[in-house]
């Protein structure tokens, strides 16, 4: 394959600025007459110009409608699924009696744990808070689990095989990791609404904005955990003619596991966080406990709910960070002698 | 044929090695390429040719391109320009689905920091060759069992590589090389990493083994004691060139350049002269004179030394069924024990 000199790039995008500019000139409604009066009149040099204004806002716009018009059905299609499982998962929690949940929850955190009693009794702890603090938490803890828990599903199917992509080709890295910076920097706000517009208010926005906040570290976490396995080690398994498949799940992914974990852990954080924020968009859950004390400059009831948020946060930490480093203490990496 | 020909072996790092090579091959040095062009040479050169059943050393010191000359031999590597032929057959034109093959039955590998998977257990790490082979699990447990025990790490089989000692470790290493029952075995300063005492077990260990089971070795160093131990030929590269080639005898006698010499100049020769290197050949001048000795061709003149010391007389050297090759006397053991 013959290589494209770098001048022809070059041109191209020369040539694409210089179409933008012919056309947000165009497009403008506050252009000068005709193009000479710009070089008569130089007073444009002073002030940003109005017709110097690319008409991204109207394209996104008109593009939007399309897009609406054209897909909308495959968004309810999808959010009428994930609300069937939200309710559903939700239902079953929050009709359990609550001794049976956290009992539940302690047993997780036992086995997850590796037996380690004093996190499993901590969790347990933390977890019997939640309603102690306010027994309207309780049912609103379990929503809230229940939207982290469906988001971290939807991250951990999509974000790790992008991850396991990224790590395996230098060429899908360079293209995805401009979208991961963008998904990290937007403000949340950009698309909480375009959420609303697709998937209708409540839960379902929320989960889709949970991925779109919360994937990226675990993109990234998975490719290099990936990436830092020891080389000699992947030379090994290469030496002794293993497929590609058989490296990727017989060495690197069991190897990548503990940074794996801390990315759904990063994941669980994030996820969180985002739950709250969501509230603005009329999510239920225990960050609109929060909006709710804020809005009726109620202190004590917005700290209430931040508390219990926070005691969420330590139990699903404890949970999956537990699980990490179970598995990191087994693949302590060789000791030197 | 012999079962590794490697013919005329070049290997540039670098964005663009296709534009840095006829350079190379009109004789720029590494410097200068990497003044020039900012590529590191890697190989400029190199061809070599191992027997079948030879232990192969390959010698230099870390920069010389040594490592990467191993991984040529099973491709994890791609030369820039180039032949490799194993068993007559040309490595580089091995599909991707073939060089798997190709890896699996022919060779297995060594590694400096053992290379070992941390998430595997001692006999799952041994069994692993096997496992990628798609053999079933009873059977390459029982292969992996015996290779454990070959190397002396029966009871250990079920621990992580994490709670072995350093030379535990590379004997799992070592066992895991051999369990595919390969006919080449790369060695890549697999005993590097070990502290001296444990080394020169491991190399003992090492010439133990190939005693019994004749494998084609590949073994790179850059300790030259190791070397003149263990090989039956040895390369001596330098800056990605081979500078020599030859027996332990002929490396330590006619050393080819300065390099070599400089390294040769150190070493214990009368530990590593073997007696058939040191004695005359047999001739008619011998006859009549007094035998004190009779000793094996395989014997270092280390062991002889007390013997032609105390005697003042001749040394009969034989080969192994007992026929008489030629004779040592003091005067040969001081001629070839004086540096140069």
């Amino acid at each position: 394959m013959k290589k494209i000199p770098q001048s022809v790039y070059y041109a191209i995008f020369t040539g694409l600025f210089g179409w933008l500019l012919v056309v947000s000139f165009n497009s403008s409604k506050r252009k000068p007459d005709s193009v000479g009066e710009l070089f008569t009149d130089l007073s444009w040099l002073n002030n940003w110009p109005k017709w110097l204004d690319t008409p991204l806002m109207k394209w996104i716009n008109d593009g939007w409608k399309v897009f609406i018009a054209e897909y909308g059905l495959i968004f309810d299609a999808i959010g009428y699924g994930l609300l069937r499982g939200y309710t559903e998962l939700k239902q079953i929690i929050v009709q359990a009696p609550w001794p049976v949940v956290i009992i539940a929850v302690i047993a997780i955190t036992y086995f997850s744990s590796g037996r380690k009693v004093g996190t499993t009794v901590f969790v347990g702890i933390c977890t019997f808070f939640i309603g102690f603090l306010n027994p309207r938490f309780w049912d609103k803890a379990i929503e809230t689990t229940t939207m982290v828990v469906l988001g971290i599903a939807i991250c951990v199917i999509i974000g790790i095989p992008i991850g396991i992509a990224m790590a395996r080709n230098e060429k899908v890295r360079n293209a995805i990791l401009p979208i991961l910076d963008l998904m990290q920097v937007i403000p949340a706000f950009c698309y909480l609404i375009p959420g609303i517009i697709l998937f209708g208010l409540g839960a379902i926005p929320a989960i889709i904005s949970i991925f779109i906040y919360a994937c990226p570290p675990l993109i990234r976490l998975t490719d290099l955990g990936i990436r830092l396995v020891d080389k000699e080690v992947i030379e090994a398994a290469e030496s002794f003619g293993a497929s590609r498949r058989q490296k990727l799940w017989g060495v690197q992914m069991p190897l990548a596991l503990p940074n794996i974990m801390q990315g759904i852990n990063q994941c669980t954080m994030m996820a969180l966080a985002m739950v709250v924020i969501a509230s603005m968009i009329g999510t239920r859950g225990l960050g609109d406990e929060v909006l709710l004390g804020l809005q009726q400059l109620n202190v004590g009831a917005a700290i209430e709910a931040g508390l219990a948020i926070v005691l969420l946060a330590i139990v699903l930490d404890r949970m999956t960070q537990a699980y990490g480093e179970k598995i990191q203490e087994r693949n302590q990496p060789v000791k030197k002698k | 044929m012999s079962k590794i020909e490697i013919n005329n072996i070049y290997k540039i790092f670098g964005p663009t090695p296709g534009t840095v090579l006829e350079n190379v091959k009109a004789g720029a040095t590494k410097e200068e390429v990497l003044d020039q062009t900012g590529h590191t040479v890697g190989l400029d050169n190199v061809s070599i040719s191992i027997e079948e059943g030879e232990t192969f050393v390959c010698m230099g010191l870390s920069g010389s391109g040594k490592s990467t000359l191993i991984r040529h031999i099973n491709r994890l590597i791609d030369p820039t320009d180039g032949e490799v032929f194993v068993s007559g057959q040309n490595v580089l034109d091995l599909s991707p689905e073939e060089l798997l093959e190709f890896r699996k039955k022919n060779m297995s590998m060594v590694f400096q920091r053992f290379g070992l998977f941390p998430h595997k257990t001692v006999i799952e790490n041994v069994a692993y060759g096997l496992e990628i082979q798609q053999i079933e699990l009873e059977q390459r447990n029982k292969t992996a069992m015996d290779q454990i025990d070959a190397v002396g790490l029966s009871g250990f089989e079920d621990q992580y590589p994490s709670q072995l000692s350093g030379g535990m470790q590379q004997r799992v290493g070592l066992a895991r090389a051999l369990a595919t029952n390969p006919e080449i075995l790369l060695m890549d300063e697999a005993f590097s990493a070990l502290d001296p005492l444990i080394r020169s077990d491991m190399q003992g260990q090492l010439i133990e083994l190939q005693s019994q089971l004749k494998k084609t070795i590949v073994f790179i160093t850059h300790d030259l004691d190791e070397s003149l131990k263990l090989g039956d030929h040895i390369g001596i590269l330098n800056g990605g060139r081979l500078v020599q080639v030859g027996t332990p005898e002929e490396i330590l006698l006619n050393p080819a350049d300065d390099y070599v010499s400089s390294f040769v100049g150190d070493v214990n020769r009368a530990r590593v002269l073997k007696a058939r290197a040191v004695m005359t050949k047999k001739d008619d001048t011998h006859n009549g004179k007094e035998i004190a000795h009779r000793a094996n061709e395989n014997d270092t003149l280390e062991e002889l030394l007390p013997i032609i010391l105390g005697t003042r007389s001749l040394i009969e050297v034989v080969d192994n069924s007992g026929n008489p090759l030629g004779y040592i006397s003091d005067r040969e053991a001081s001629r070839l024990l004086s540096k140069s």
